[in-house]
């Protein structure tokens, strides 16, 4: 999923590369026709000008391709050219009229919309190369949530590794996990659901199956793509397993997804710790731990009508 | 059914609400017989236990019948007339099978909330906030007990409720208080508080051996149980220096342990209790820590304090260098309930101990109102309020 999006996003800039060689080469080879077109007066001053913007546009061109689409700085390169053409244009309006000003601003229109292209080319860019830039207010960060935990439980590894492996027994203890459907081998379908109950399905492959560790990787096409390891470790003193569970996602959206999941309350390190809380006591006590309300502080600890029995507790 | 609910700041109604319900399998119901207002309810009262939610259902020392069971509770039966600890214990995980009962790792389903103020949870208590589980508590007709057949303790006919009802929590209480005072022969034992839990703490310090032991009070009628029915010596903290009087009662060594049967809204007689109580109005400090300070001052080099009484937050001024310099040690929890219910229930049996000299008042149910502002003020030489649904 991120090789095919990182190929769309350096072939986009790719094009705008070959577009600036372009049009640089116009601009130094024909300045006449290219005033013209654009409705600037066609005398010495603007001509020299042109090939000035010329000689860059070739330059920024050269420079995208040569660092195959995947350099965002080149492409912010092209995002200041761009505000240069269009400053000069808007000067070159104001002291234009009637035909020659509607051209004008047709041009400015069009290096408008190439000036849109050059911004998204360059997040793009930036974004699957996670560096930062010098045209770039803030750095700009990997999207990814990664989170770790750690619990003890009361069994013996292999009984906990037992546990796990049982596919379905998943959504009994992670609460967004909706199932868990083994396909053959080592694939099998998951479905979640996400901040505001929406859907997410993707397919995993376990890379790793033995009582000591668990791991995983989703397909390609995932709606979230993920990957984890789930260690089975003995507990000093007999106390039995130590759990932890590593898991890294991708939610959609990259970092706005992210913020916009915790506007739901929804914190990735919180909730892979509560479930594990819930796994301990599952295999532990055979229940999970309720009382009506849940853990919201929104309704008062008294029975609560009407409820029917949840055994295994999954909710 | 009727239930005793948390309305608000010194702001108790009896309500309608649900019955419960079986959620779990190990879930049973019981019809409450006998319940009592604890000490520790009165800071619910007052306000100073946070995550309270208006409605919720107080009260956590009861007993009574079972009148349904879910389906893997093999050990408990409809009809079997039961004591239930206050602290909700699986007993599978490592701390329950270790007898650390009230550290039960799988019955706080809140537990990331406790985490926040303390650093890990303890267990899930009934009727005792939503940090501590949310758990519907039992001042009322019927409770819903999970993990019945870890918790519940059978008590025979013979013995009537008010005889096994504190088996719940006060008398295990008062009783690893004095355990954890690690009291050796001759010992004298220093107890703060002469209510319900210092009454059974000073017993039960005679019972495991101690030479003498002190309850500090300011209340006479409080102060005279301790001495008719308890067997101690008594200080009036109004009237005497009790470091001083400690002082001469051990020839100059300081008791050998304190217990703090007082807890976090602590009266002083002195310019502590100004400062205390300015600073938790202000909410600068979350409790009155005055007697636990005495206590700490007065135990002997070495010695052992014992901290029975309820605490929630932060206190301030602590005396942490009379710990440090004097080679003291610190015991507390909550009461391991289940570890004691057994024990304690042979030596009612036996005799050496009758629980039922602390209850003064009896009423229904539905004046629980009345119970909790008389017990919180100590009108009517109130020590201890039994309510009957």
């Amino acid at each position: 999923m991120r090789a095919q999006q990182r190929n769309a996003d350096t072939a986009l800039a790719k094009g705008l590369g070959w577009f600036s060689i372009g049009l640089g080469l116009a601009e130094l080879g024909a300045p006449t026709s290219v005033a013209r077109l654009i409705g600037v007066h066609d005398d010495d001053g603007a001509r020299n000008l042109l090939r000035t913007y010329g000689l860059r546009e070739v330059a920024n061109g050269v420079a995208i391709l040569g660092t195959g689409g995947g350099d965002a700085e080149w492409l912010w390169t092209r995002v200041a050219g761009d505000v240069l053409d269009l400053a000069t244009m808007g000067s070159a309006l104001r002291r234009n009229t009637g035909a020659n000003a509607r051209k004008i601003a047709v041009g400015m229109a069009s290096v408008a919309g190439v000036l849109v292209a050059d911004v998204i080319a360059a997040q793009r860019v930036a974004g699957d190369s996670g560096r930062a830039n010098v045209f770039e207010m803030r750095p700009r960060q990997r999207t990814s949530i990664r989170v770790s935990k750690t619990f003890t439980i009361n069994a013996a590894p292999d009984e906990v590794y037992s546990f796990w492996r049982q596919l379905d027994n998943l959504p009994r203890f992670m609460r967004h996990l909706e199932s868990v459907e083994p396909l053959g081998g080592r694939i099998s379908h998951w479905v979640a659901r996400g901040p505001a109950g929406v859907r997410v399905e993707w397919d995993a492959e376990m890379i790793e199956d033995s009582p000591q560790r668990i791991s995983w990787r989703s397909l390609e096409r995932a709606d979230v793509p993920n990957s984890g390891t789930v260690d089975f470790t003995p507990a000093p003193g007999g106390r039995g397993t130590e759990l932890r569970v590593r898991l890294q996602y991708d939610p959609p959206g990259g970092k706005a997804g992210k913020w916009f999941a915790r506007l739901f309350g929804e914190e990735p390190a919180q909730q892979l710790y509560d479930d594990l809380r819930r796994v301990k006591s599952l295999i532990e006590t055979g229940e999970i731990p309720q009382t009506p309300g849940r853990s919201s502080v929104v309704h008062p600890a008294q029975p609560h009508a009407g409820r029917r029995r949840a055994a295994g507790g999954r909710r | 059914m009727r239930a005793t609910c948390w309305m608000g700041t010194r702001n108790v109604q009896v309500r309608s609400v649900p019955d419960p319900q079986i959620l779990n399998p190990r879930d049973a119901i019981v019809r409450v017989t006998s319940t009592a207002i604890c000490g520790s309810d009165v800071h619910l009262y007052d306000g100073f236990i946070p995550t309270m939610q208006r409605g919720d259902v107080l009260g956590h020392e009861f007993m009574g019948e079972v009148v349904e069971v879910g389906e893997a509770v093999g050990n408990l039966h409809v009809g079997d007339r039961v004591v239930v600890p206050f602290p909700i214990a699986c007993g599978h995980c490592n701390m329950c099978e270790r007898e650390m009962y009230s550290l039960c790792e799988n019955s706080n389903p809140n537990a990331s909330m406790a985490e926040q103020l303390w650093g890990y949870s303890p267990c899930g208590i009934f009727g005792y906030s939503h940090m501590l589980g949310g758990y519907a508590g039992g001042q009322a007709e019927y409770v819903r007990v999970p993990f019945a057949d870890v918790g519940p303790l059978k008590v025979p006919d013979h013995l009537e409720d008010e005889q096994v009802l504190f088996l719940s929590d006060i008398l295990p209480t008062g009783y690893m208080a004095a355990e954890n005072c690690n009291i050796q022969p001759g010992d004298i034992v220093a107890v703060w508080g002469c209510g319900p839990v210092g009454q059974f703490a000073i017993k039960s310090a005679y019972l495991l051996g101690a030479e003498r032991v002190i309850g500090i009070d300011r209340f006479e009628y409080r102060m005279r149980i301790a001495r008719e029915r308890a067997g101690a010596e008594t200080i009036n903290y109004e009237e005497t220096d009790v470091w001083d009087a400690i002082r001469e009662m051990t020839g100059g060594r300081g008791a050998d342990a304190c217990i703090d049967a007082v807890g976090m809204e602590a009266h002083a007689a002195n310019a502590w209790h100004i400062y205390d109580k300015a600073k938790t109005m202000m909410f600068m400090e979350t409790e009155r820590g005055a007697a636990l300070r005495q206590a700490i001052m007065c135990v002997r080099n070495g010695g052992h304090v014992s901290i029975a009484g309820v605490y929630g937050g932060f206190m301030d001024k602590f005396p942490i260098g009379a710990i440090v310099n004097r080679s003291l040690t610190i015991k507390s929890g909550q009461t391991h309930v289940h570890r004691y219910m057994r024990p304690l229930l042979e030596r009612i049996e036996a005799g050496d101990i009758d629980p039922r000299f602390i209850i003064t008042h009896r009423m229904n149910l539905s004046d629980a109102p009345t119970g909790y502002e008389i017990f919180r003020d100590k009108e009517d030489e109130c020590l201890k309020v039994v309510l009957k649904p």
